[in-house]
């Protein structure tokens, strides 16, 4: 393959990894935004998501009926667990609400596990195959696979949509204005418990659409399947500046770009074509940047997660001012 | 209009208010006066409902409002422009004011208030789409008082709104919750400007450690020798 084919190829693979860790960072970000909670249990929905649509194909669902079951399913999860779990705990210590966010996330992965038992199932399941999403796109001599284009596709579409959300809406704008500041937005008339759920909705909406791409990329389900995405979710929104909802979406697309070109560039030495690249070049990269390097990926990620962090504590788009972040 | 009676508030164990009584009745505008720490601020945020007294009643318009949250006090019409303006800086001014009539849902008065807003602060017209965190101090006091007109109030809360401004636009101010008040809304004034705040007011609370001290008519508290003495820096 040619380099420029490749680097094309390379690119549509960090954008479509890049949206879901931005639907997922986005749904952090607004959560803690309001109620400074860094909820571990959100990636915990995007399983709960799979396991739905799983189960209910598997049931002989539908499609249609499966998918809109699963983004119920999931918003319902969502509620009740705003409810029972972090509700009565709203002024408790920010430690204390960690700490139950772990709590509700070991529940909601033992209930899936107990789920598959129940239904005699292994504790990997296969996820269905969904027709629209299977085969590969072929534009000129890059092959991409479907799904990859249908993330990027539907991750900018939710996305947009909620930029349009947060922008132009009363209860957007509401929302954005109890993550500035939750007493003002109180004075004004604002109901908190309103934005609240607002913000747990969108971001369990955005995480089901995520858990089905991510368990059709995958192939298998497992219940502890929420906890990487979720970990590169909070990645990608320290990254893009917490808290914000725009810094959430750049910290996706920028982990994912760092991500795939981590991987990429030490696969460079096989595909570089030797007969216009001196050999020089070809045996530098197969020596110093073999593509064996790629499983240290993640080391990667986080040492230059630190690099930015110590140049720029607040995110890309982050400030260092303290009235900002809170 | 609102009788606070005999609340006690605490922020978490310690006592903020002591057994504090006030009346405000429709149409006076009524200043609450004292130190840095008497309790005047949080007085205000118990009526507005951030806080909850642990003793005593509020009721306005003879309906009982301690145990009420804040957005349904708000649409009882008590509005409270906080200390410290608190606008959301990353809005325009727009939208701030388009929040503060978050409890207002008829469109068309919603329309005729900015109206009036934006002829009251001309400024902030010239700035509508401008971040508010970009204004200056003074304007930012203009857009923190034409939010709280957004909402509708009957009864307006101020708290502290010359804090941090220069001498002339003090007086602008000043000038202003004079137009509020001649509309017609009942206005509960804190200042650590007394003189001011006695010039304006019809009548007056003076607070200390969290009590209230002195009621009077704002006239009889300009004339006390003891309110002189500690609040208006013997200069009247």
């Amino acid at each position: 393959m040619s380099l420029p084919l490749y680097a094309l190829q390379q690119l549509i693979n960090a954008l479509s990894i890049g949206s879901l860790y931005a639907l997922m960072a986005v749904g952090l970000a607004m959560v803690f935004g309001i109620l400074r909670l860094i909820n571990f249990a959100h990636g915990d929905m995007m399983m709960v998501a799979a396991y739905i649509a799983a189960f209910s194909l598997l049931a002989g669902i539908p499609l249609p009926l499966a998918l809109a079951m699963m983004v119920i399913g999931t918003v319902l999860v969502t509620l009740v667990m705003e409810r029972v779990a972090y509700r009565p705990i709203r002024t408790a210590p920010q430690v204390a609400a960690l700490l139950t966010s772990f709590a509700v996330g070991q529940i909601l992965e033992n209930s899936a596990l107990l789920a598959s038992r129940f239904a005699r199932k292994p504790e990997q399941i296969a996820f269905p195959g969904i027709d629209f999403l299977r085969g590969v796109v072929t534009i000129g001599a890059v092959t991409i696979p479907k799904v990859n284009v249908v993330s990027l596709a539907l991750g900018i579409i939710l996305l947009i949509l909620l930029s349009l959300f947060v922008t132009r809406t009363t209860l957007g704008l509401s929302m954005r204005a109890a993550a500035e500041d939750l007493q003002a937005a109180q004075l004004m008339g604002i109901d908190t418990n309103r934005v609240i759920v607002t913000a747990f909705v969108i971001g369990a909406i955005l995480a089901s659409v995520a858990g089905l791409l991510y368990a059709v990329q995958a192939g298998t389900i497992n219940p502890i399947m929420g906890f990487s995405p979720v970990l590169k979710a909070f990645i990608a929104a320290v990254i893009g500046g917490f808290g914000s909802i725009s810094g959430a979406i750049v910290g996706g697309f920028a982990l994912g770009l760092l991500e795939v070109l981590l991987t990429a560039i030490p696969g460079l030495g096989d595909i570089l074509p030797a007969a216009t690249t001196s050999p020089g070049v070809i045996s530098f990269f197969k020596t110093y940047l073999p593509s064996s390097l790629t499983s240290y990926r993640d080391a990667f990620v986080f040492v230059i997660l630190i690099l930015l962090l110590l140049v720029r504590p607040g995110g890309i788009l982050g400030t260092t001012d303290r009235d900002n972040t809170r | 209009m609102l009788q606070v009676e005999g609340i006690d508030v605490y922020y978490n164990k310690s006592q903020a208010l002591q057994s504090v009584s006030l009346t405000v009745n429709d149409g006076e505008l009524v200043t609450l006066i004292g130190s840095n720490g008497a309790g005047k601020s949080t007085t205000l945020r118990t009526i507005s409902g951030l806080l909850r007294p642990k003793q005593g009643s509020i009721t306005y318009n003879g309906q009982r409002v301690e145990a009420l949250p804040p957005h349904e006090i708000v649409k009882l019409g008590i509005v409270h422009c906080p200390e410290g303006r608190r606008l959301f800086g990353h809005l325009t001014v727009t939208e701030n004011l388009r929040l503060g009539a978050v409890s207002q849902h008829d469109r068309a008065l919603n329309e005729r208030t900015r109206g009036e807003v934006f002829d009251l602060f001309p400024r902030l017209k010239e700035r509508a789409n401008q971040s508010a965190s970009t204004l200056s101090g003074g304007e930012q006091q203009m857009l923190a008082i034409g939010r709280a007109l957004m909402a509708q109030p009957k009864l307006l809360l101020l708290d502290e709104p010359s804090l941090g401004l220069a001498p002339l636009l003090v007086e602008s101010v000043f000038a202003i919750i004079r137009r509020i008040k001649a509309r017609g809304v009942t206005i509960l004034l804190v200042e650590q400007n007394a003189f001011q705040a006695l010039e304006v007011a019809d009548r007056g609370y003076v607070m200390e450690t969290g009590r209230i001290i002195l009621a009077d008519s704002a006239s009889a508290l300009r004339a006390n020798p003891q309110v002189e003495q500690a609040y208006l820096g013997g200069a009247v």
